[in-house]
């Protein structure tokens, strides 16, 4: 059954009665067909309507939901032959971030997926997808295979940050977000990121930085959580402060398409990807394997310098020139 | 002993320069010092080395041969690009800041020589809104390294800063990749880089170029990490040991080449320059 947040409580009633309809139908063999029509019809309207007219901290609800298809759900469903590839090399293997070969539309790709946990087990796993500075050092040796076997790199996002522990300090956090981020402005490959749920800050840039980023509708992208924003500016973490903090932010796919820092917003099917996992990675599969045709026809130091640029001219300022 | 001298007149005003202000208590060991003499040190406590903040044209005096020479960029400022709407605004927040330090950001750069060798050279002011990284100090830094490409010149980096600038979102953490992809092209050019790390370098301006120095430098007991002691007490639910993501404790971990106390930074730099721009000759 699935869970459903507060602002699509409704959503979730109709369900319910779907699934009773249902439920007499098959035991007592009534003709509900007439009212289950109705329903659906009602659930698809309802649907449609409290996704267009989300609030941004409803947004990152929906970024964060508990049935939202997670980076391994659509690899499973996007790339044929996958083959995980695990560790730094160094530490150890952080599965908060999973990385290896698969085939998008039968060309060999390397991926690299901020992975979540579904329950508390895969997220004790998972590390809720916060990658430790073992897991950049990990993604970065994968994306330097990429580039010795002149692969394209698709990067999918989905963290809600690095983590801050004791051990990740230790071992340089910091210094690995930053190495990738230098290194990955020189890799000498098509780098294809997908922000697919939560973009949190310094975590999901640390494997973001690529030649064109496209983000799912009801994905988020943020310098910080209304969580955290909420305490530090209003000082508190109410709703109300959350709320505010969600809105000033401006971490939507929309906001960042015009803030110029994504390259293309994906239509999510009508109620979000939760609802629809293959029809999810359907769309995002089309929008993945598009843009790495149009990255793999040019040569690479037109990818590289249009990499640059691209991240050069982010940022708004007055005076100069 | 003086190791610069100190103009009488500074723009905007900063603590020593009020007139009350005669003596001031070590924030460490609890000594009562004389101001002037403290100055006279370097902003060191004499009692105890701790380190006390100096703005960003006292570093630029103290590791360059006639200051700064030529000032970049001083005019480029804050727009309020997401019309940040905040308990306080942040054009409010902005427009005081600028008042209070003087300078229109949270990043001094410009040109000088160290023992003649010309370098690009930036500092940042943790005064100025924490020394936040927003736009304009990505643009800055940006620019300085795209300068030291261009002349063919090292560049060296002073960091103090709280991280992102919240109030200009996500364009803010772009910052990030900004001045470390300008890094890349420095690296590829085979240029210096020495970055010198005070207290406190924290979040974005840490993860992005104040650990990517050919040099890391830090001042001895800077606090210096990812996340702040606090984000990560909460997230382990436990105090942090003595010592934790300080100067001496990166060290320790392997991830700043070395810690150099202030009167001595200079000739550190000078030497590590001289080894990597001269060394063959
Ligand atoms: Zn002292």
């Amino acid at each position: 059954m699935a869970s459903h947040e507060e602002f699509e409580r409704s959503i979730g009633d109709v369900v319910a009665q779907i699934g009773k309809l249902k439920e007499m139908a098959s035991s007592g063999g009534l003709d509900v067909e007439t009212e289950l029509k109705k329903l659906e019809s009602r659930l698809a309207e309802l649907r449609a309507e409290t996704y267009a007219n989300v609030t941004p901290l409803e947004q990152v609800q929906i970024a964060r939901h508990q049935q939202r298809p997670h980076s391994l759900d659509m690899i499973e469903r996007i790339f044929t032959d996958f083959i995980e590839l695990h560790g730094d090399r160094g530490f150890r293997d952080d599965p908060a971030v999973v990385t290896g070969w698969g085939r998008l539309a039968e060309r060999s790709v390397m991926v690299i997926a901020q992975q979540k946990g579904r329950n508390t087990k895969g997220n004790l796993k998972r590390n809720f997808a916060m990658m430790h500075p073992e897991g950049y050092r990990k993604a970065l040796r994968m994306m330097r295979q990429a580039e010795k076997f002149r692969r394209p790199i698709i990067s999918l996002i989905d963290t809600p940050a690095a983590y801050p522990g004791i051990g990740a300090e230790e071992r340089g956090q910091s210094e690995a977000i930053a190495r990738n981020l230098l290194e990955m402005s020189l890799i000498e490959t098509p780098i294809l990121v997908a922000v697919i749920g939560e973009g949190g800050s310094g975590g999901a840039l640390g494997l973001s930085v690529g030649d064109r980023i496209i983000m799912l509708e009801h994905a988020i992208y943020s310098v910080i959580s209304p969580e955290g924003c909420a305490s530090i500016l209003w000082k508190e973490n109410t709703e109300e402060a959350r709320s505010k903090a969600a809105a000033a932010l401006k971490l939507t796919a929309p906001d960042l398409k015009r803030l110029g820092v994504i390259d293309e917003l994906i239509e999510e099917p009508k109620g979000g990807a939760h609802t629809d996992w293959d029809g999810a990675a359907e769309i995002l599969s089309e929008a993945l394997q598009r843009n790495l045709d149009e990255l793999r026809s040019l040569p690479v130091d037109q990818l590289l310098q249009g990499r640059y640029e691209k991240f050069r001219a982010m940022g708004v300022w007055g005076g100069g020139e | 002993m003086a190791w610069f001298r100190r103009e009488k007149k500074k723009i905007g005003g900063q603590k020593r320069d009020l007139p009350p202000d005669v003596w001031t208590k070590c924030d460490k060991c609890g000594e009562i010092l004389y101001r002037e003499k403290l100055a006279d040190n370097l902003d060191v406590c004499p009692e105890c080395g701790h380190h006390f903040k100096i703005p960003p044209d006292d570093y630029a005096k103290l590791l360059l041969d006639n200051a700064l020479e030529e000032e970049h960029d001083a005019d480029l400022h804050s727009v309020d690009p997401l019309e940040f709407v905040g308990p306080t605004p942040y054009a409010d927040r902005y427009a005081r800041a600028v008042r209070q330090v003087g300078r229109a950001e949270a990043v001094l750069t410009g040109r000088g020589h160290v023992d003649g060798r010309a370098v690009l050279f930036g500092a940042m002011d943790f005064r100025f809104i924490g020394g936040s990284m927003g736009s304009v100090v990505g643009e800055k830094i940006a620019r300085a390294t795209e300068r030291a490409v261009e002349r063919q010149e090292p560049l060296i980096l002073v960091s103090a800063s709280g991280g992102a600038r919240m109030m200009e979102g996500v364009l803010s953490l772009m910052q990030m990749a900004k001045t470390s992809s300008a890094l890349g092209r420095l690296h590829k050019a085979g240029l210096p880089y020495i970055s010198i790390l005070t207290h406190p370098t924290t979040g974005g301006v840490t993860a992005s170029f104040a650990m990517l120095g050919d040099v890391i430098i830090a001042e001895p007991g800077a606090l210096i990490g990812f996340a702040g002691p606090r984000v990560i007490e909460q997230t382990i639910g436990q105090e942090l040991p003595d010592g934790f993501q300080r100067s001496e404790f990166l060290l320790e971990h392997g991830a700043i080449d070395m810690i150099v106390p202030r009167p001595a930074l200079k000739d550190s730099v000078s030497k590590l320059l001289g080894h990597m721009v001269d060394g063959s000759t």
